[in-house]
Parts: C-alpha cells; sequence; structure tokens
C-alpha cells in the first residue's frame, strides 16, 4: 500500500492505496465522487478529465500516487452550491448534453480550453480542441454552442476555473 | 402554449445533476457488503470447452467463488431467451439454439462467457481470472456470413447444422416478378451494410443482491426496459418470480438498443448474488462492451427496382442475407425481418414488392437492434435504388422522388404497413429551399476549380415508430405486447408524480413528460415529477426503444390524465355544489360554468383527500388514476436529408459541408430536445456511412474492439446541422406525436453515400467511406478518365 495526499475540490485528503490505484478509481471508490466517468479505459473518450493543478487531465491514465501533493478538481468542485459554473449554466441553456455521461468531461475539458484560450472560440477551434472527448448523444452540435456560450460567459465574467 | 408546456422548449429538469456531477448511473451505486465479479471470456472464436480448472483461481487472494455453466446447470437456470418467434418460407419455426448465460460445453465468439469469478475487490477478481485455466478444443471459425452457408462450413449450433436460423419472406412473389417482365428499365444494386458496435458511453454495468429474510432479489442495471428485464429474468430465466425480484434501471449513459437485451452478466450477478451472499457487482470496461454488447446492422443485400419508361417504379425484388452472431439476442430474429421488409416501399408508391432474408449463425458476437433497427437497413436499400435510378434514367434525383412519392392517405403498402398521414413532398421542398439545391451547380464548379470533388445526396426517409399494436405484433412474433402504462399521482397539495413504463436515457422525459402534465393540468411544471426505472414503483412497462416513448409512453400518460380530470370533475362538482355537468375545467381552475365560483386543481385535490365534501360510497377519496395505452398503428414518422459534402482527391478526405434535415415528427412537445434527438442521429448515421465498422479478421477475432481501432465520430468530424421540421399531426394517438429518436440515424447513411457517389460520378463506395475507401474509389475515376 502506499500513502497519497492531495487536495480535492479544496479539501485535503490522504489514503493509503494500492499503488496501481488510478486516480478516476481514487475519486470514484475512495472518495466516492462518482461525477467523473469510465468511459472506455484507453484514455480516448475524456470522460473522466478533471483538472490536475489546472490543467485538464484524463483520470483514467494517472497514477493516483503520480498527483501526491497536487490540487485536483473534478466536476463536483465547479459549481458554487447551487450556483452553477458559466459553463455548466451554457451546457444546460443551450441543451449541451442528453444522457449526461460524458457530459462532465466535457465540461471539465471546455473550461480548460477558454482557460488556455480565451472566451472569443470560433466553431472549428471548439470542434478542434473537443477532439478528445467523445458524445455519442448530440451529434455535438449543442456542446459546440454550449462551449462557445459558455466561454463568452466566463470571459464576460472574468471568471476562471472556480476552485482554483 | 404556455412557457412550460406541450410546444415550449423547455430547459431539461434533469440536467442539474448530470453537469455538476450528481447523476446516479449504476456504476456510482455501491451496496455494503458488495464483491466484485470479473468475467473470464473466450478467447477463440469457437471451441469445445474440455476442462475448466479454477484451482488456483478459487485460492488467489479474495475469491469468494469461482462459478461455471456447470454450475448454472445445477440450479436449474435456464437460457437466455430470443423473444420473437419466425418463421419460414415452408411455415416452420426458426432454428434457435441455446444460449446459457456461461458456456455448457462449447464457445462461440470471441468474449463469449466461460466463467465468473467473483472477489472482494476489483483487483483480485481480475487477477483471479487470470488463473483460470480452460482447455479449449479449437475448433473452425464461422466468421463470412456467406461461407457460413456453404458446404464445409463449421456448425454454430447443431439445431441449425447449415448455420440458417431461418429462411423468410414478404410480399407477393408473382406479381412482383411480372411487374419487373414488364419493365422498361431494371436497377440493381449490391449492396452491403456495415456491422455496427452500439457504443453508448456508459458501459453496462449490474448489481445483483439477495436478502435472505424476504427470499428477494435487487437486480440494479443498466436497462432500457427493466421490467422487461425482469419479467424474462423470471418467466424464462428462472431467477426469481416476478414478486421477488425486484429490477433498478436508474440514470442510464444511452442505450440505442444495446440496452434493451437481457444479457449474461446481468443475469450471472442476480444469480450469484444468492450463491456468494453478498452483492455482485459487475461493470464493464470497453473492450468487453465492444466483444459483447449486442452489434447491429451486417446486412448483405441484392435488390432491384423496376421502373416503366416514364421513371415510375413498378416494383422493388430484394434479397437480403442477415448475420444474426453466435446466439439469437433478445429481439435479433425480428430486426432483418419484420422491423425491416415492411419499411422497403419507403416513401413511395411501389404496387409490388417482394423480400427475402437469410438469418445466418456465425461465430461473432449476437447482432440484435441499434439505433433504427432494420429501419436504417431498409431505408439504405430504397434510397441508393432510388437514386441510382434516378441517375441511370439522367433524372434530377429531387423530381424523381416527387414523381414517385404517395400522395393520398391511409396508402397501404404491399409490406404490411398502412401509413396514416404524411405530406412526403412539402418535406422535400423545404430540404430544398434550406439546403439552396437550386446553386449547387454553383458551389460543384467553384469546388472544381479549387481541386475538390462536391456532391450532394438526398435521402427521403420513412420509419415505423412507436410500437405498436398489441394484437399486431403478436400475430407477427412476438412474445410481448407493446403497449405502455403510466400512473398519475396527484397528492393532496396538488404536485403530481407520474410513474411511467418508458425509461429515460438521454430522451429527457423528465421535462417532457411533465410538460404534457403541466399543460394539460395547468400546474407548474416543477410540481410535477416523472418516476421510472423501478420495477417497484411502476407496475409494468414496455420501456424505451424504437422511438416509442412519445406516441405510446405520452398517450398512456395522456389517458391517465383524462381520467384524473374526470375524477377531479366530480370533486370539484361536489365542493362547488354544482352537478358534474356544469363543471368546466380549464388553465388549472375547475369552475362552474356560466358562475365565477371556482376551485384551483390544488384545492380540489385536496377535497378528493380530505372527502369532507361527499360521501365516501357516492365517490371514492382520493385522485391517482391509471391506464394503459395499446397503440392502434404504428406511426410513421419521414422527412427529407440532404447532404453536400467536398472529397480531396489527392487524400479521400471528406467534408461535410452542409446537412440539411426536414423531418415531420408531427407535434412537438419540446422542439429543443427533438432537434438534439435529431442532431444525435445524424451523427450516427454519418458515424456509419463515414467511419464506423465492427471487423473480425477470419480467425474471428474483433480487431475492432477499442475507441483506437473503431472511429467514432469526433466533434471535428462533423458539422453544424440546419434542421427544419413539416407537421402532419399523427391521427393514430391522442397527441398526434409520430417519433423522433432514430430519424437521423435512419436518413443519414443513403444521403452520404448518394453525396459521395454523386461526387465521385460512380457507384462503387461501400460503408465506411473512409478516406482509405474513398482515395481508392477516387483513383477508379482517373482510371476511367486515362483510358477515355
Amino acid at each position: 500500500m502506499a500513502s497519497v495526499s492531495m487536495t480535492v475540490n479544496g479539501t485535503a485528503v490522504t489514503a493509503s492505496i494500492d499503488p496501481r490505484t488510478l486516480l478516476v478509481q481514487y475519486l470514484r471508490e475512495t472518495l466516492r465522487l462518482t461525477g467523473t466517468h469510465v468511459g472506455c479505459d484507453t484514455s480516448q473518450c475524456g470522460a473522466c478529465v478533471v483538472h490536475v493543478d489546472g490543467k485538464a487531465v484524463k483520470s483514467c491514465t494517472v497514477l493516483a500516487v503520480s498527483c501526491d501533493g497536487a490540487a485536483v478538481t473534478t466536476i463536483e468542485g465547479l459549481a458554487h452550491g447551487t450556483e452553477l459554473h458559466p459553463m455548466q449554466a451554457a451546457f444546460r441553456e443551450h441543451h449541451g448534453l442528453q444522457c449526461g455521461f460524458c457530459t462532465p468531461g466535457m465540461i471539465m475539458t471546455a473550461v480548460d480550453l477558454v482557460n488556455r484560450k480565451g472566451g472569443a472560440l470560433d466553431e472549428h477551434t471548439v470542434r478542434e480542441e473537443l477532439e478528445g472527448n467523445i458524445c455519442r448523444c448530440t451529434g455535438y452540435h449543442n456542446i459546440v454552442k454550449a462551449v462557445q456560450a459558455g466561454a463568452a460567459a466566463m470571459a464576460g465574467s472574468g471568471q476562471q476555473i472556480a476552485a482554483e | 402554449m404556455t412557457a412550460t408546456g406541450i410546444g415550449a422548449p423547455v430547459r431539461r429538469k434533469e440536467d442539474f445533476r448530470f453537469i455538476t456531477g450528481q447523476g446516479r448511473y449504476t456504476d456510482d451505486i455501491n451496496q455494503p457488503g458488495q464483491t466484485y465479479a470479473v468475467f473470464v471470456r473466450s478467447p477463440h472464436a469457437h471451441a469445445a470447452i474440455k476442462s475448466i480448472d479454477a484451482t488456483a483461481a478459487k485460492a488467489s487472494p479474495g475469491v469468494l467463488a469461482v462459478l461455471t455453466g456447470d454450475d448454472l446447470a445445477a440450479d436449474k437456470v435456464g437460457g437466455l431467451i430470443c423473444g420473437w418467434m419466425i418463421h419460414n418460407k415452408d411455415g416452420s419455426p426458426m432454428r434457435a439454439g441455446g444460449h446459457p448465460a456461461l458456456a455448457q460445453g462449447k464457445v462461440r465468439y470471441v468474449g463469449d462467457h466461460v466463467a465468473v469469478v467473483i472477489a472482494e475487490t476489483y483487483a483480485q477478481a481480475r487477477d483471479a481470472a487470470e488463473k483460470v485455466a480452460v482447455d479449449y478444443t479449437v475448433l473452425p471459425a464461422v466468421v463470412d456470413m456467406v461461407a457460413a452457408t456453404q458446404k464445409g462450413a463449421a456448425t454454430v449450433h447443431d439445431v441449425a447444422p447449415d448455420n440458417v436460423v431461418y429462411d423468410w419472406h414478404l410480399g407477393d412473389k408473382a406479381s412482383t416478378d411480372a411487374a419487373f417482365a414488364r419493365a422498361k428499365h431494371v436497377t440493381k444494386l449490391d449492396i452491403v451494410n456495415n456491422r455496427l458496435v452500439p457504443n453508448p458511453m456508459e458501459p453496462r454495468a449490474a448489481i445483483g443482491d439477495y436478502d435472505g429474510g424476504t427470499e428477494a432479489f435487487t437486480l440494479y442495471t443498466t436497462s432500457q426496459n427493466p421490467h422487461v428485464a425482469r419479467l424474462v429474468l423470471s418467466a424464462f430465466i428462472g431467477i426469481a418470480p416476478e414478486h421477488k425480484l425486484r429490477v433498478i434501471a436508474p440514470d442510464v449513459g444511452g442505450g440505442f438498443g444495446s440496452k434493451i437485451f437481457i444479457y449474461a452478466e446481468e443475469t450471472v450477478c442476480v444469480w450469484a448474488a444468492k450463491k456468494v451472499g453478498r452483492p455482485v457487482k459487475w461493470v464493464s470496461d470497453r473492450t468487453e462492451a465492444f466483444l459483447c454488447d449486442a452489434h447491429g446492422r451486417d446486412h448483405l443485400t441484392h435488390a432491384e427496382l423496376a421502373l416503366d419508361d416514364k421513371g415510375k417504379i413498378l416494383a422493388m425484388r430484394v434479397k437480403t442475407k442477415a448475420n444474426l452472431g453466435a446466439y439469437l439476442s433478445t429481439f435479433a430474429s425480428s430486426v432483418p425481418t419484420y422491423l425491416y421488409a415492411p419499411l422497403l416501399s419507403g416513401q413511395y408508391d411501389i404496387p409490388a414488392i417482394y423480400c427475402e432474408v437469410e438469418g445466418v449463425y456465425t461465430t461473432t458476437a449476437p447482432v440484435d437492434a441499434y439505433r433504427g433497427a432494420g429501419r436504417p437497413e431498409a431505408t439504405f436499400v430504397v434510397e441508393r435504388l432510388v437514386e441510382v435510378a434516378a441517375r441511370q434514367l439522367g433524372q434530377d434525383p429531387a423530381a424523381f422522388r416527387k414523381k414517385n412519392f404517395i400522395r393520398k392517405f391511409p396508402h397501404q403498402t404491399p409490406v404490411i404497413m398502412a401509413y396514416d398521414t404524411g405530406d412526403y413532398s412539402a418535406s422535400l421542398d423545404k430540404a430544398l429551399d434550406m439546403a439552396d439545391y437550386k446553386n449547387f451547380g454553383k458551389r460543384k464548379r467553384e469546388s472544381a476549380r479549387a481541386g475538390k470533388l462536391r456532391g450532394i445526396g438526398f435521402s427521403a426517409y420513412i420509419e415505423a415508430c412507436g410500437i405498436a399494436p398489441s394484437q399486431a405484433v403478436g400475430s407477427l412474433g412476438a412474445g410481448v405486447g407493446l403497449w405502455e402504462s403510466a400512473e398519475v399521482r396527484v397528492n393532496p397539495v396538488g404536485t403530481v408524480e407520474v410513474l411511467t413504463g418508458s425509461h429515460s436515457h438521454g430522451q429527457g422525459h423528465e421535462t417532457t413528460f411533465a410538460q404534457l402534465v403541466s399543460d394539460r393540468l395547468g400546474i407548474p411544471i416543477d410540481q410535477v415529477a416523472i418516476v421510472h426505472g423501478d420495477t417497484d414503483k411502476v407496475q409494468f412497462g414496455m420501456g424505451t426503444y424504437g422511438s416509442r416513448s412519445g406516441a405510446v409512453g405520452m398517450s398512456a400518460i395522456s389517458k391517465a390524465l383524462d381520467k384524473v380530470v374526470a375524477k377531479a370533475k366530480k370533486v370539484a362538482a361536489y365542493a362547488l355544489e354544482a352537478s358534474d355537468g356544469d363543471i368546466e375545467f380549464k388553465d388549472g381552475r375547475f369552475s362552474v360554468a356560466g358562475t365565477d365560483r371556482s376551485l384551483a386543481f390544488g384545492e380540489v385535490a385536496l377535497q378528493a383527500y380530505i372527502a369532507h365534501k361527499f360521501s365516501g360510497q357516492d365517490l371514492e377519496p382520493g385522485l391517482k388514476e391509471g391506464a394503459f395505452y395499446d397503440p392502434t398503428n404504428f406511426t410513421f414518422p419521414s422527412g427529407v436529408h440532404i447532404c453536400e459534402l467536398e472529397i480531396d482527391p489527392e487524400t479521400g478526405t471528406i467534408k461535410i459541408d452542409r446537412w440539411t434535415a426536414v423531418d415531420d415528427f408531427g407535434n412537438v412537445i419540446n422542439p429543443m430536445i427533438v432537434e438534439g434527438q435529431v442532431h444525435g442521429g445524424i451523427a450516427q448515421g454519418v458515424g456509419q456511412a463515414l467511419f464506423e465498422g465492427a471487423h473480425y479478421d477470419k480467425d474471428g477475432q474483433l480487431v475492432t474492439a477499442s475507441y483506437m481501432d473503431y472511429c467514432m465520430p469526433r466533434a471535428d468530424d462533423l458539422p453544424s446541422f440546419a434542421v427544419g421540421t413539416t407537421v402532419t399531426p399523427c391521427p393514430s394517438n391522442p397527441l398526434g406525436i409520430k417519433g423522433c429518436g432514430e430519424a437521423g440515424a435512419i436518413a443519414a447513411p443513403p444521403a452520404v453515400i448518394n453525396a459521395i457517389t454523386d461526387a465521385l460520378g460512380h457507384e462503387d463506395v461501400t460503408m465506411p467511406a473512409t478516406p482509405q475507401a474513398v482515395w481508392h474509389a477516387v483513383q477508379k475515376v482517373q482510371r476511367v478518365l486515362a483510358a477515355e
């Protein structure tokens, strides 16, 4: 077993885990933060995207022990209580989700995208940047609209990712 | 229309939990004392099992049990079933082999279930599964469905020595042949409808639980139809009687058909929970999903269209071979037969149709319904034939279609279906306008100047949804009735719970269904809760597939709401001291006609429960009504999709430049949700046409078993879509709804391939039209040009 300590959604956590535990398993099974999903096991689908030290990573491909000392933000850490993050609000407003399974990863990727590229995003950029996130329900049409609207709202409010 | 009523683009009530990470999918649920199951799967496509040695696995840390097909047999657990009987041309029944949840003596595809290891942790179960030693005698794989029925092929199931499950037909052969004999022109096509893997983003999962005190089982599962799962597990597989088996399908992350079926893993989890005396959880990984979720499509078809000298269609003749895989999945037999051939008339007035279908066993994963289920395959046949016929006759493909459209309704086709209503020309005209068809030639010339090949493709589809009148499907071989149930429970404070047998796994029922209730009862939408997915809450239901939840599920709710209003009127009459006939209900208020005396809906609900104003002998207290709605007909959504694309001849890559969809779904409850369904369907249809294909090698190994090998459509592969509607209300249900869930997936593949072949100038392209395939197709054109 290995000891690992990190900050998750602003709370310090420490646990003794099997060294082969993936970050996503640690979040889901140990911390019971089940908003982060596993869709493919091969780093293709992006349902597992969280932020580690402010950058989007696929948590199915990161060992939890390698995140020792890191600050992790998951979908559960994005809203302030019932006040949604602008990107979450945009997904609801623009019907950017159907079954909801890919949605946490999509939103975390989108927030990271805005943090990197700013709030004025054209459709082509959004589509290229979402290449690592697969959605089977929406055909991406409304996800693209939601990301563009969420990006503009984030820029307008001067908001970077909430919990960091 | 109110802000939350019928026709309003209400934002979804269910979204808050999903966008904040509070959805509750099966894998998010954990039970105290839970154990973990990992399946030992066949590495061979076809093999006899000589022995299974689980000694080392059982001694592995944390292992509680290793169970095999022998244990299932010892407990008299029945096999998985196929619930739709198909008869051969000679009237004899189809030949269905046994389908044990864990293999008994033989494995028939890679991934087939050999044993299950149950351990304290997932990692321990996985480690131990590696230690189960299975001694196989490898048998020849049967991969190619043509070779499967030829002499010398190995037999997959003894009951079908030649691997033919059924040899079925529909239509009138004699009149069809006669029409072909007098035809001035015959268009012929050989068509491959590629094999697909449904790939909902949430992999399947199950938790089986057993309460020794009450002798009752609970199964949490990723199901589109939990009541059907309970029925099958109870009545056929024999796990437990229905009143001792609760099936819960919580939030489900997409289905697309693949979560209709009752699979081995769910069966084993619920059975094993009693064996080990602890809850048993299994979660599929993505490769298991590729190997074992039922696949879709996989047809080989030869099709012919007979035409007169003016281009009027006289007849259609179709011969299809359908790969059903290694076992008959739950509804597999119906998909290439009754969900396929009855759609071959498309939107066209075709006097004679004859279709023959041979269903074939191979040593590949079972094939069953995938979004559209038979209807995309039929539409691909019809729309490719029609397109090629128009080209061969030198006629504009839009004008050719229009000339052959059905114009009078109701219309009886020669293949069972009686279309109730539609206006096919209206959809086509609107689509042509939205797509700016008249300037296509100009755009094609501009593309040519840039060295690109531009093409345009049409697809005028029809589907049969709202499945279906129970007597009708029963006469065709279905093992179940296909009505839907609803119960409307009005609480004393006027809030409402609606229990529905439909199941939402992305379709937004919690919003759409609540809109109907809000509209009819005149109460705010946030006072309405939709309850589904739990057999202990909802009495019975047939679930969600085949675009049936609006047309059938909501019709049941509508019927129950009628009863609620009728009962509430009686309560209001007592409370307002008037006669029943004088009570009017409008905008959420019951009033006495011609007076200013009225009560709000919530006040009447309270009166119903306190029962102070009427005698319980005259009127039962309470306000709760249920309904079972059995449809009077299928519904027939239709529409026209137009795909315009550019091919780069140097690389074979395709860019879809514009996509126009004009659909007639009848009345629409929530246009935002309906548009979303169209978008998603188109993406899956484009996926079939351009990217997706399940491939087995000659040994029966699935070589496309991950997202690194099976190409799912990504955001940068697709355009934004221009979506419009026309409306002819459906006369066959009280809400006028036709259904929208599968339209895009049905319409899109022929639109794409018609556009590619238009750009190329020849028909020799099969799906998926990958850049490599398209590049080769371009070379063929250039070789022809060079030779000229």
